[in-house]
């Protein structure tokens, strides 16, 4: 994946590329300058991922890649074009919401909503990382074989990365730690 | 954003011909180079994204040094069997840093060259030595709380940022190095430099180097010891202080003893601060905590705190009594 300079004019940088998004691919053709995130909303119309700080400080703009959760908007897309992108639109299943989304409303897990796609995606990287048995700065790292066990302490440490400025986290925690069990 | 061009090497040898280019840069997980070029900080021509050439592998060597590739993530770092038995600091000193998204993306070589978050620097619209060498340093006379305390010089009051450094440094871990003269090893806290005259550099690296490897070396003391973190939230923050130690000690009659010690501090300087001062002062005494005190004091009497981080020294001194302290407890 190399790029060209074709607009020398205005100086921008393209790349030709397929995205692997929620399990389809898309082409593309992007300023090497573009991020994930806003190639996710401006080109693809997926705008489930949103744009809170731009900095990679909030986690609204949270996404999976190759099933691990980063921050979209500190991901170069020309970074990105052969691995498995899901945004919070390729959670559901068989026209149904992913277990975790249920638990979100059932749990009031949320007031405006900006945040949610993003703590959604980040809970699922989040839960995934348990299961592998990753420490977290709540748990003693040096057990190295413990399993993981999510109590309120390790679901609000290990999702720090994600902020809610209506401060739904209650609920958050009770929707995760549901799932979790 | 300075537009440039994109270029995935095939590999290392590779990698460094292509950062011959002018204003080129390496790109690793981008979590902080991304951030500093939408900031107009950093402003490369080319990006070398060497996140899949640099070495992604943990091993153990033939003489028992465990080697990290520079492009593990910091999350592979922290969850590795091998590093969470042998140097639970490190671990520890991982996952107290960041996010759970960042520390997903950041590579470990990154992790060492991420640039001050002194907000001076990250503010083109301010003067900064750092950034815009001899513009000045509006810190030493304005917003320095978060600032160094030690080796700091007239033009800089910058902090290195990282807390996996910090363990790294306290471990002595040796950086491997490709450059265009060949490769070579800078051991911890070597790689990073005092800001002196020329706070523009961060490190020894030479224009073009790329780091491969981070070799972590046998220390079986390493295997208790601690990573202590004063932050101003209870998580994804920087550190404010932080402590790696490690610490041997011998339960004889006459009370414990510090057998071997290796400590280093965080958030108190330009580089993860060794504290070689302290570490020669509790060798052979006795492992208390007013032996630990005279021994952090022996470290901080370099410090030159400026007026709005005086607060640091004894925060400093308290967090080395406290981490010492506890694993004196844990090593009974």
């Amino acid at each position: 994946m190399n790029t060209t300079e074709d607009d020398p004019a205005a100086g921008a940088v393209t790349a030709d590329l397929r995205l692997r998004v929620n399990d389809r691919s898309r082409p593309v053709c992007v300023d090497t300058r573009e991020t994930l995130l806003d190639t996710l909303r401006e080109r693809l119309d997926l705008t489930g991922a949103k744009k809170g700080c731009d900095h990679g400080q909030c986690g609204a703009c949270t996404v999976l890649l190759d099933g691990r959760r980063v921050k979209s908007c500190l991901v170069l897309t020309v970074t990105a074009d052969d691995r498995e992108i899901t945004t919070v639109e390729g959670l559901a299943r068989d026209g149904g919401l992913h277990p975790l989304q249920e638990a979100f409303v059932a749990n009031d897990a949320l007031q405006c909503g900006y945040c949610t796609p993003g703590q959604l995606c980040s809970a699922l990287g989040m839960l995934a990382e348990a299961a592998q048995g990753w420490p977290s700065a709540v748990t003693p790292t040096d057990a190295g074989d413990g399993e993981v066990r999510l109590d309120e302490a390790e679901i609000r440490e290990r999702m720090s990365g994600n902020l809610c400025r209506c401060g739904a986290y209650r609920g958050m925690v009770e929707a995760i730690g549901e799932v979790a069990r | 954003m300075r537009p440039f061009t994109y270029v995935r090497p095939g590999d290392a040898a590779e990698a460094v011909a292509a950062a011959a280019a002018p204003d080129a840069a390496y790109l690793g997980g981008g979590t902080n180079l991304v951030d500093l070029m939408r900031l107009g900080v950093a402003t490369p021509g080319t990006l070398v994204d060497v996140t899949r050439v640099a070495g992604d592998e943990i091993e153990e060597l033939p003489g028992g040094e465990v080697r990290v590739g520079a492009a593990v993530r910091n999350a592979d770092l922290a969850g590795h069997p091998l590093i969470r038995r042998r140097y639970p600091m490190l671990a520890q000193a991982v996952v107290a840093g960041a996010s759970g998204q960042i520390r997903n993306m950041a590579t470990v070589a990154g992790n060492l060259l991420q640039r001050t978050r002194c907000p001076y620097f990250q503010d083109v619209t301010k003067p900064c030595n750092k950034r815009n060498p001899g513009s000045g340093c509006p810190a030493r006379d304005g917003e320095h709380r978060d600032l160094a305390v030690l080796g700091h010089s007239a033009a800089c009051v910058a902090t290195h940022p990282s807390d996996m450094a910090v363990a790294m440094a306290a471990l002595g871990a040796v950086v491997h190095v490709a450059g265009a003269d060949g490769p070579r090893a800078l051991p911890l806290p070597g790689l990073h430099r005092l800001p002196g005259d020329h706070p523009e550099r961060d490190t020894l690296l030479r224009p073009g180097d790329l780091i491969t490897a981070v070799d972590l070396p046998v220390l079986p003391m390493a295997a208790r010891s601690r990573y202590r973190k004063v932050r101003d939230r209870a998580s994804f923050a920087f550190a404010v202080v932080s402590v790696a130690a490690a610490l041997e000690v011998d339960h004889g009659s006459g009370g414990p003893v510090v057998r071997d010690c290796r400590l280093a501090l965080g958030g108190v300087a330009h580089t993860p601060w060794r504290a070689e001062a302290a570490e020669t002062a509790l060798r052979g005494g006795p492992a208390t905590e007013e032996a630990f005190a005279r021994a952090a004091g022996a470290e901080l009497a370099a410090a030159r705190p400026l007026p709005g981080n005086a607060f640091k020294v004894p925060l400093a001194r308290n967090l080395i009594v406290r981490t010492l302290a506890g694993l004196v407890e844990g090593s009974s």
